[in-house]
């Protein structure tokens, strides 16, 4: 009895061959002619298209069922070969039968004795109940054995030498073996033997695996397109049956007429090819059946293999409906957890409604609105269909609208279009790890774009030039409890990787944050409100400070608005400069950062507080105050970030690069130096004064001396340009808060760009002798081997220009083979490790339940609860008990 | 920018931007910084900037640990009854496996004492975490006898450590596959670095990775790390010598080996002082040449070799001549180049090509600390136990190198899969996808056909147990909320209502 509500679980599937007879049996039809439709459009009977194998066009009925297109799954036939042919799969099972068998009276040629020993052995095994490969390496051992003994130990006669010609031609002795005889031989083998060639005799007998019965497949797997011009065009599969069936005729035909040996064995082979073809048309050693186009067919094999076979493509991997794309776009006002759907989107999404007494007036109201509810009202979801009780679904259209609201009956479905705070899930791909696919909810807005808060960028890896995401509506209640308590963004804000927030500002936010809290910047009580009336703050403004008479307030306080209450910590900000003596608190960077009970009392918020992957405030918070707190937190502080980048305004242009004349030539001497010394370098190389490093040759030292004394080069330069760029720059402030870019950046736009590098050597690559026609033959100074004193803003000379693509070229070509690399290894972990799970007492099974790990980690806590992959901050332990006491 | 990941992992450690930057510039990184001495540093920093950068790696101690606590007030003064004769260890770094003195450490009185209350309470908190608390209270001044202290911490501890356990039925395995997967598309593909020794070179970022997870039999670049006892250690040249005992000698290297075309024949002679800074014996030559061979014929006059052909032509003698050249007559074998760097006080021996098997065998090594980067050579010598610590060790130190933070659990997990039926199994259809239990799981990930076919022969049933399989046939997965078997009977009376 199945419990109401509860699906029905498959518990195993068992696989096994198909006996002829079984074949025949379940057949429903013997198809004997090898043509499909006639000429005005109705399939042959006993034809490939017979409609005994189902139905594929409307309005037909199926001849075996009854049933219409779409309720009958079809039904398979079966052709009678001629002669039997060999099924290309199995050879190698055929082989190790006749290689380990008697040709005269089939039993395994092995005494009694090592038949028991090998059959203990096998029993043994299946008791241990251990992993199938070592059963398969019994069996081997059988065959291997067994074919060196060249006379039955139970009849006397002689065992020939057994060779397989691949794909198909069995030969004992060089003699060929038809597959009549190769047939026979299998029938031959006793049912007691079966066991120890891998054989289990409750589901397949050797001899089947040489065909004499061909099963047919249904229409439905094999449909017919007609094209626009009305041609038909049938499927490969079909196209490869009519074949087998013309040979398999002309065949019967020549062996009844009793035509020349010669020519029946030709017709034999070639009935052989086209059902080797029709298993597997990618054989080794026989040419591909084609198309009359010069296609291959694609067959059974085919169908099945790779990744855009029926396993990867349709059974791993399934198309669903519910489900939407389109591009995205920031929008900073909605909270992280949210997902801005466009109108269009949500109206063709829906969420089905289970009609109750409860909600029956409810649902008719929802009805009555239609399939587009008037905009004029702001956004209404409306109903598409309702699915009425025995399952007809109905459409709702502005015309039958009020019929339908009548008509609704208690236990119908009503398909409710996407509202407003329903939970979906939002996906990109290349779906990497857990977090690209979270729960959101939903926000209907105008136009065109899937609208997400930015600080959810990083878990996707999303920017938006362009980047497309789905959508999906979870239809089910479970679905939806799951995604609601497990999905929904907040909920991953700590990454499993590291146990670290992944969620967290970016860019502007850092800047704005940075730009808020660095130093005493004051604000006067319009401006503080102002920004505070970015975060819907109800509170009374902080007590201000007094500077003389006038009131004011730091950036300080208003950041110390949007930290929690009791929130403490002490960090070190971005900004921080190691120095070697640390002043704390009395740091004059400001980046000594202390919050007490959620007062930042010094220091600046950048990206160390609330970047994604670095940002220790969002980590202490996911932590410690729960999921809903730093999902507040973070929307707060973004805006208020935001808020304040606007209000004090910031700006980055190619002037934030420009450094003084002075600087400029100190540069210059830089490199000209670096120059200079390379040039000696080489002249001492060519004069053999160069001495070899350790372990190295006389150029490597050359070439390593030579990019030690350019990249030092390039330190220095950048070193000089970077004094002259300080914290007024804007540019800088974005390096080095952590909002966007590196100094290093800084100093290649400013400064120069230094050496670049292919395979992390000097460019040498190019013509005979040189890198490029503008340099002297064997030149090995800096120029000449892709130094690059130019900066970015200077502008590249072409030789440099040149260098640098190629340096940029590696780059790009790195990148695509890395993806390609790390997708594969990634999808062989995943499946090597997919069925893992932590069972009740913390360890780590398999789905065979191996034991893979006694305490889950060794220690069995989570790594997305641990601190950053401590199991637990111990300082934190003894200050909750003893820091009170 | 390349190296990009290593200046990060630099400033991680508490160096400052500009001289990590030149550091990895000189293409030191931090795993090479951990082993550089002084003079490495030479010329790329100031003699101050290097001793800071030296304390700084060495130290392993991440600086600016998140929440710099309030210290409590120290209630007593600590008693002087007990003794500290254990030296302080420095703080455990997690991310690494703990290493071997915790289990000495477990007699310590305080440590005894706590892991006697936790196991009491029934609360399991791994060895090293005990340490460390221990040290924790211990600078705090908390003693054994404080019994009401030590149970409110030890409460505390376990109220945190069962906040954090995993959760049941947690998918474990997908999230460690996801977590090492998906830093993979962030990495390098710059097969070679220079790591540990500027003068070695080793596969590091996704290559290695890859390698790691493929068990390969051999490491595209073998290597070795050969620590010494102390009483050969300290002194250079003892040092070389064992080097030089350990890097293949070709007979080349210790004679002079000439071709004399007119009387077709070739003369080796062998010069003793090189014999002797290669530490092979004339033995051995001799041994390794007077052997029969059916080419050539071999006399010995002293240090000379005469070497002629049984069937005098020019084109034999030439490959002869080559053949001999590459006699192998000195060293373990395998090792193509070994080079010594010094490491505090003791010198260290590092090696291309490695040898496990026949090094450890020499009396002057320490086999302790004796290390290779190839795990099956690890397997087959040390156990499938070391084999997985070195898995772990090895991936870790890829990724970490690249600058990219994996907790450990999940290289651990990986690890143990690849381990847990006694061998080494690699990641992919040869090894652990290959011996899957399901024939769907099977037919999914690879070589499709061939699982099918043959399950039909041995009338194979899939239970359908696993997540691939049940996502075939559109069933709930048996992991995380699809693995709870809860079936809720409705009352049969309430049914009509």
């Amino acid at each position: 009895m199945t419990v109401m509500g509860v699906p029905k679980r498959i518990k195993s599937i068992k696989f096994t061959l198909l006996s002829p007879d079984e074949i025949r049996k379940m057949s429903a039809i013997k198809v004997i002619t090898a043509d499909t439709y006639d000429d005005d459009g109705f399939p042959y009977e006993k034809g490939l298209m017979d409609l005994h194998l189902g139905v594929i066009e409307p309005g037909l009925r199926c001849k075996t069922c009854g049933r219409k297109v779409d309720e009958c799954p079809g039904h398979f036939g079966h052709i009678d070969l001629a002669m039997p042919v060999i099924h290309v799969g199995y050879t190698w099972l055929i082989k190790n039968c006749l290689k380990s068998t008697c040709s005269a009276c089939g039993r395994i040629l092995l005494m009694d004795k090592a038949i028991d020993e090998f059959r203990t052995e096998l029993e043994n095994y299946e008791a241990s109940g251990r992993r199938t490969i070592g059963i398969s390496n019994i069996w081997r051992d059988v065959v291997r054995k067994a074919s060196k003994i060249t006379i039955c130990p139970y009849c006397g006669e002689r065992h020939e030498k057994i060779t397989l010609d691949k794909p198909t031609t069995f030969r004992e002795a060089g003699h060929k073996l038809t597959p009549k005889e190769v047939r026979e031989r299998l029938e031959n083998i006793p049912d007691k033997d079966l066991d120890l060639l891998g054989i289990d005799r409750s589901v397949a007998r050797p001899e089947w695996t040489v065909l004499k019965a061909l099963p047919v497949p249904p229409t439905t797997v094999r449909p017919s397109i007609t094209l626009e011009t009305g041609d038909r065009s049938e499927d490969d599969l079909t196209h490869k049956l009519v074949d087998v069936i013309k040979i398999n005729q002309r065949l019967q035909e020549n062996r009844d007429t009793g035509a020349p040996q010669l020519i029946v064995e030709d017709l034999w082979e070639l009935l052989q090819y086209h059902v080797t073809t029709y298993f597997d048309n990618q054989t080794a050693g026989i040419p591909p059946a084609r198309h009359r186009s010069g296609r291959p067919l694609k067959t059974l094999s085919q169908r099945l293999k790779g990744k855009e076979g029926r396993f990867r493509s349709n059974l791993s991997g399934k198309r669903v409906n519910f489900s939407s794309r389109t591009v995205i776009s920031p929008d900073p006002y909605i909270s992280i957890n949210e997902v801005g759907v466009p109108v269009q989107c949500a109206q063709e999404l829906t969420v089905p409604i289970k009609v109750t007494p409860f909600n029956l007036e409810f649902c008719r109201e929802l009805i009555l609105r239609g399939p587009e509810p008037d905009p004029e009202k702001g956004y209404q979801p409306g109903v598409n269909y309702i699915i009425r009780p025995g399952g007809r679904r109905i459409k709702v259209t502005e015309k039958n609208k009020e019929t339908v609201a009548e008509a609704l009956e208690i236990g119908a479905i009503v398909e409710r279009q996407l509202d407003n705070g329903d939970i979906v899930l939002f996906n990109r791909q290349p779906s990497l790890h857990r977090m690209s696919m979270m729960a959101h909810q939903v926000r209907v807005m105008p136009f065109h774009t899937f609208r997400l808060n930015l600080p959810v960028c990083p878990p996707y890896n999303a920017d938006f030039d362009g980047d497309e995401m789905n959508l999906h509506v979870v239809q089910s209640e479970e679905a939806r409890a799951e995604a609601r308590i497990l999905m929904q963004v907040q909920e991953h804000i700590l990454s499993p990787r590291f146990g670290g927030a992944v969620i967290g500002g970016i860019h502007d936010h850092i800047t704005g944050a940075f730009l808020l809290t660095y130093r005493d910047r004051r604000f006067t009580k319009l401006e503080a409100a102002k920004l505070l009336s970015f975060i819907n703050f109800k509170g009374e403004l902080p007590e201000p400070m007094k500077d003389g008479k006038k009131e004011y307030w730091t950036g300080k306080q208003i950041m110390s608005v949007v930290l929690p209450d009791g929130l403490n910590l002490t960090f070190k900000a971005s900004i921080c400069e190691k120095c070697d003596t640390c002043l704390k608190e009395d740091c004059d960077k400001d980046s000594y950062v202390t919050i007490r009970d959620g007062e930042l009392k010094t220091g600046v918020v950048d990206e160390k507080a609330i970047g994604a992957f670095k940002g220790v405030i969002i980590d202490t918070l996911a932590r410690d105050h729960g999921a809903d707190a730093v999902r507040n937190f973070l929307d707060n502080v973004t805006k208020l970030s935001i808020a304040s980048i606007m209000n004090i305004g910031f700006t980055t242009g190619i002037d934030d690069e420009d450094i003084p004349p002075e600087a400029k030539s100190q540069i210059l001497e830089v490199v000209l130096t670096a120059k200079e010394n390379v040039d000696k370098l080489v002249a001492a190389f060519e004069n053999g004064t160069l001495e070899s490093q350790p372990g190295r040759s006389l150029e490597e030292t050359l070439e390593v001396e030579a990019m030690r004394i350019l990249g030092q080069a390039r330190d220095k330069a950048g070193q000089i340009a970077g004094k002259h760029l300080g914290m007024d720059n804007s540019a800088v402030i974005m390096a080095r808060s952590g909002a966007r870019g590196s100094m290093l950046n800084l100093s290649q736009m400013a400064a120069i760009i230094g050496q670049q590098a292919v395979r992390g050597e000097r460019i040498h690559r190019g013509y005979k002798g040189r890198t490029l026609p503008h340099f002297k033959w064997n030149d090995l100074g800096a120029e000449a081997k892709g130094f690059v004193k130019s900066s970015y803003k200077s502008g590249l000379h072409p030789t440099e220009y040149f260098f640098h693509s190629m340096g940029g070229r590696e780059g790009l070509v790195d990148t695509a083979v890395r993806t390609s690399r790390s997708g594969y290894m990634q999808r062989r972990l995943i499946n090597a490790l997919e069925d893992l799970k932590v069972d009740y007492q913390g360890r780590v099974r398999d789905t065979a339940g191996n034991i893979i790990q006694f305490s889950y980690g060794e220690d069995g806590s989570d790594p997305s609860r641990s601190d950053r992959g401590y199991p637990v901050n111990l300082d934190e332990v003894i200050e909750n008990v003893l820091g009170g006491a | 920018m390349a190296g990009q990941q290593s200046i990060d992992a630099l400033i991680k450690r508490g160096i400052k931007q500009d001289i990590a930057e030149r550091l990895v510039r000189e293409g030191l990184t931090l795993k090479d910084l951990k082993k550089a001495g002084m003079s490495d540093l030479e010329g790329v920093v100031t003699e101050e900037e290097a001793e800071e950068v030296l304390e700084m790696v060495k130290s392993s101690k991440r600086p600016s640990k998140v929440g710099g606590k309030v210290e409590p007030v120290e209630e007593e003064k600590a008693d002087e009854e007990e003794e500290e004769d254990v030296p302080p260890v420095p703080e455990k770094d997690y991310t690494k496996t703990p290493p071997l003195p915790i289990e000495d450490r477990m007699h310590e009185p305080l440590i005894a004492h706590l892991s006697g209350v936790l196991s009491e309470k029934g609360i399991v908190a791994s060895p090293a975490l005990i340490c460390d608390l221990a040290d924790k209270l211990d600078t705090l001044g908390v003693k054994k006898s404080h019994k009401r202290k030590i149970e409110k911490v030890v409460d505390e501890l376990g109220r945190y450590l069962e906040e954090r356990r995993i959760e049941p039925m947690e998918s474990a395995g997908i999230v460690a596959a996801q977590s090492i997967g998906e830093p993979g598309t962030q990495m390098t593909m710059r097969t070679f670095h220079y790591a540990g020794v500027a003068e070695i070179n080793v596969t590091l970022g996704l290559p290695r990775l890859i390698e790691i997870v493929d068990a390969r039999r051999i490491p595209s670049t073998p290597m070795m790390e050969i620590h010494l006892k102390e009483e050969f250690s300290g002194d250079s040249e003892t040092v070389e010598r064992i080097a030089a005992k350990i890097e293949n000698t070709l007979l080349k290297d210790v004679a002079d080996i000439s071709l004399d075309p007119n009387n077709m024949r070739i003369i080796v002679d062998v010069v003793p002082e090189k014999m002797e800074k290669n530490m092979v014996e004339l033995s051995e030559i001799e041994t390794n040449l007077m052997k029969k061979r059916k080419k050539f014929e071999v006399e010995q006059e002293g240090n000379k070799f005469i070497v002629s052909l049984v069937e005098p032509s020019y084109k034999d003698l030439q490959i002869v001549f080559e053949k001999i050249s590459g006699f192998e007559v000195g060293g373990v074998g395998k090792i193509e180049r070994a080079i010594i760097r010094k490491e505090g006080k003791e010198y260290v021996i590092y090696t291309e090509g490695s040898n496990l098997k026949d090094v450890i065998q020499m009396e002057e090594i320490d086999i302790g600390r004796t290390l290779t980067n190839n795990i099956t050579e690890i397997d087959e010598v040390l156990g499938i136990e070391a084999a997985r610590n070195t898995i772990i060790k090895e991936a870790h130190n890829t990724l970490q190198e690249q600058g990219l933070n994996v907790d450990v659990r999940h290289i651990m997990l990986v690890a143990d899969v690849m381990t847990h039926d006694g061998s080494v199994q690699a990641i992919g259809r040869h090894g652990i996808s290959g011996l899957k239990e399901s024939i769907l799981a099977r037919a999914a990930f690879e070589i499709t056909t061939k699982h099918l076919l043959k399950a039909a022969v041995i009338g194979e049933r899939d239970r359908l147990s696993g997540v691939a399989e049940n996502i075939i046939v559109g069933q709930p997965v048996t992991l995380g909320t699809g693995a709870v078997e809860l079936v809720y009977k409705i009352d049969k009376d309430k049914k009509e209502a």
